[in-house]
């Protein structure tokens, strides 16, 4: 897909503005651009959270194509509901379009509270998208720490205190526990590079059985920057190797985008109010950590993509 | 002509057969054929799903099953597959309700028909596999309707019920068997023609299914205070109605079984003077022991629920209001409060100024074995001014 196509695409409509997302929010783009993806009927679950509560205020809706929202940890699960109830209507006859499911979540309801329900939907092989997107935190109740939360932030529930400076814990790698699951198709994307976000998508719809994308997703509020700086953040987080760009088809790896040159980790996180104490001197040790640790784990994804 | 998964043939007529309260609440499963079960082992709720499973490994029902990985899941795979327009069904007990105590209330709120077979057992903890109703009362005010089964052949027949009223009035519906007792026991079963229970259940129509892609419908919204009370207010009075729409698709399946089905059963309550009111299994042993002491001459008779969810206050108050002593065995407990079903005839009687004696009886928790001569011993005491307001029975007290 190229930008005019995705242009002429996104003229379908699927999700509708005049929603209430904040201003300089990232997943209306990632939605926008996942919904864009397929030119089959589709319908969508999202997870309790900011898309769901920012897209479903009563009496209004801004999705233009069928919708449930049901919990916080079960959208996967509800969106394989969906899938056997075609499945069984299809087979007897009651149904005779092609149809494409997809299920939102955030980080919270993936990496943490949903992962058994999307585990569960993985195993079993429901013919569905799931798409996660990671803002890195629980946004939508206040910006709580969550296991997609990177080492050193500072959350409401893990803040940069006197004595302790942010998250001690490095984040989970989701992707690999999705592809442990051996699914057809697992990938990481980022909205500031929104073709290749796309073309992933596209590919994922043209795949049976259970697609995992993970994308990343700046947060103004959680994030602590001006709202116009969403794409360029995003950006960084990928010129920096924070945040690679990959899929995983059958198991087999592969980086879509590789940076050009060496960029520091530390020109991310300065972008951002929640790493703000490690820029301070005492805490130059926390960066080192989180470079390394980006060092090593783009290491290991080269590797696996040889 | 087909066999089923135990080998077994097509029933072009009705028939009667020796089978457990799991095996019944399967063979209606079977007859019903739902587009989606999704379900989850529990004990005792597995032989309902092993013995379904097996008619959908053998062909026997077309019905798309999903093994899922929780009963929260299960629940969940329900609320998506019923929005989505399908029949849907699912089995539980105790801890797997517990689990799934959330997504049950979105079903009711989403107005999804779903159609639930509860198999009571106990709550943890202690940990215990065997009947109480402490879990099917924990889901009492969630806004399912709750219909209790004294032995097989009752859980058969209500859940063919309970598919029509769920769907008619957009209510999960929750069919309610004694652990093990009722479940695991075996008694002549009879099982109507495959054809006539076919037509009695009928086709599903559900008019806003996710699936009908030219006409999008958000499910789920979020409503804040500007619409949310006025959301919950409309279960109130379609719930209501499910204890007129309950008498009257009974009498409709009543021309296939040549039974009756009214929200409660009356059993030698005519000229009674001590009445016992209680659910499920324990009606059955009830009954034996009115026909033994009617034989000594003794008035006694007995009130069974059928509906528990919506309670029929004003029916039963009716019923109860002459008789001059009451007891309302309940097999679980409400900490702190009176337990719910002695809660919800007293919450009756008042309406009828009631003046005779009302007392609860709290007995059979986690599958303590209650007797006929148990029973007989509750009536005595309450014959004889003996029993406690709030007694127990068979409970050690050293």
């Amino acid at each position: 897909m190229n930008y005019k196509e995705l242009a002429l695409k996104l003229k379908t409509e699927k999700l509708v503005p005049g929603h209430r997302s904040c201003s300089g929010c990232g997943f209306p783009q990632i939605v926008r651009a996942v919904l864009a993806s397929t030119d089959k009927p589709l319908i969508a679950a999202s997870a309790t959270g900011c898309l769901e509560v920012t897209t479903t205020i009563y009496p209004f809706t801004s999705w233009n194509i069928p919708f449930i929202h049901s919990a916080f940890e079960n959208s996967a699960a509800t969106i394989s509901g969906v899938e056997a109830a075609y499945n069984a209507l299809k087979r007897r006859g009651k149904i005779k379009n092609d149809i494409q499911f997809v299920a939102f979540g955030g980080d919270g309801g993936t990496y943490d509270i949903g992962l058994q329900s999307l585990s569960g939907a993985l195993e079993r092989g429901h013919d569905f998208l799931y798409v996660c997107y990671d803002n890195e935190a629980y946004m939508n109740t206040g910006i709580q720490r969550s296991s997609a939360t990177p080492y050193g932030a500072s959350t409401t529930t893990a803040p940069a205190g006197k004595k302790i400076p942010g998250k001690q814990e490095f984040r989970k790698d989701f992707a690999k526990i999705c592809v442990a699951h051996n699914i057809p198709y697992v990938a990481q994307a980022s909205l500031s590079n929104i073709i290749d976000l796309t073309n992933k998508a596209q590919k994922a719809f043209s795949i049976k059985g259970p697609k995992v994308l993970l994308v990343l997703q700046p947060c103004t509020l959680g994030w602590k920057y001006p709202m116009d700086k969403t794409v360029e953040i995003a950006k960084l987080a990928v010129e920096t190797k924070f945040w690679p760009l990959y899929e995983v088809e059958n198991g087999k790896y592969k980086l879509t985008y590789k940076p050009a040159k060496d960029v520091p980790v530390i020109e991310f996180l300065k972008t951002q109010g929640r790493f703000k104490h490690l820029l301070k001197p005492e805490n130059q040790h926390i960066v080192d950590k989180i470079q390394e640790n980006v060092n090593s784990e783009w290491d290991k994804l080269v590797k696996l993509s040889e | 002509m087909y066999k089923d998964g135990r080998g077994g043939k097509v029933h072009k007529m009705s028939k009667t057969t020796a089978m457990t309260g799991a095996e019944s609440a399967a063979e209606a499963m079977r007859q019903i054929n739902p587009d989606v079960v999704a379900a989850y082992p529990i004990t005792p709720q597995t032989a309902i799903a092993q013995n379904f499973a097996n008619y959908v490994a053998n062909g026997i029902v077309d019905t798309e099953l999903v093994r899922v990985e929780s009963e929260h899941s299960a629940m969940s795979c329900c609320v998506g597959a019923s929005a989505a327009g399908a029949r849907v069904m699912t089995a539980t007990s105790s801890a797997g309700l517990a689990l799934m105590w959330e997504i049950v209330g979105v079903a009711a709120g989403l107005r999804l028909p779903i159609v639930m077979e509860v198999v009571n057992r106990a709550l943890s903890a202690p940990i215990n596999i065997h009947c109480d109703h402490s879990d099917s009362m924990g889901t009492r005010d969630l806004g399912w309707i709750q219909i209790f089964s004294e032995n097989a052949q009752e859980v058969y027949e209500h859940t063919l019920i309970a598919v029509r009223l769920a769907e008619k009035l957009l209510i999960p519906a929750m069919v309610c068997q004694d652990g093990f007792i009722t479940s695991h026991g075996v008694e002549n079963v009879e099982i109507f023609d495959d054809e006539g229970v076919k037509k009695f259940v009928g086709e599903h129509k559900y008019p806003y299914g996710l699936l009908d892609i030219k006409k999008p419908v958000t499910h789920g919204p979020l409503q804040l205070q500007d619409y949310y009370f006025e959301t919950r207010s409309q279960q109130i009075p379609v719930m209501e109605e499910a204890k007129k729409e309950f008498v009257k698709i009974g009498e409709e399946l009543g021309k296939i079984t040549k039974k009756k089905y009214p929200l409660f059963d009356e059993y030698e309550m005519k000229d009674a003077e001590a009445v016992i009111v209680v659910m499920n299994s324990t009606a059955g042993t009830t009954k034996t022991a009115i026909d033994a002491m009617r034989k000594e001459g003794k008035k006694v008779g007995l009130l069974k629920l059928r509906l528990f969810r919506p309670f029929p206050y004003k029916e039963v108050s009716d019923a109860l209001k002459h008789v001059k002593k009451i007891a309302v065995l309940d097999r679980s407990v409400s900490f702190g409060a009176n337990p719910p079903l002695y809660s919800e005839v007293k919450n009756g009687l008042y309406d009828v100024k009631y003046t005779g004696k009302l007392h609860s009886c709290v007995f059979g928790l986690g599958g303590r074995n209650i007797f006929v001569e148990d029973i007989i011993g509750v009536f005595n005491r309450l014959l004889d001014g003996k029993l406690k307001d709030h007694d127990y029975i068979g409970l050690r007290e050293e």
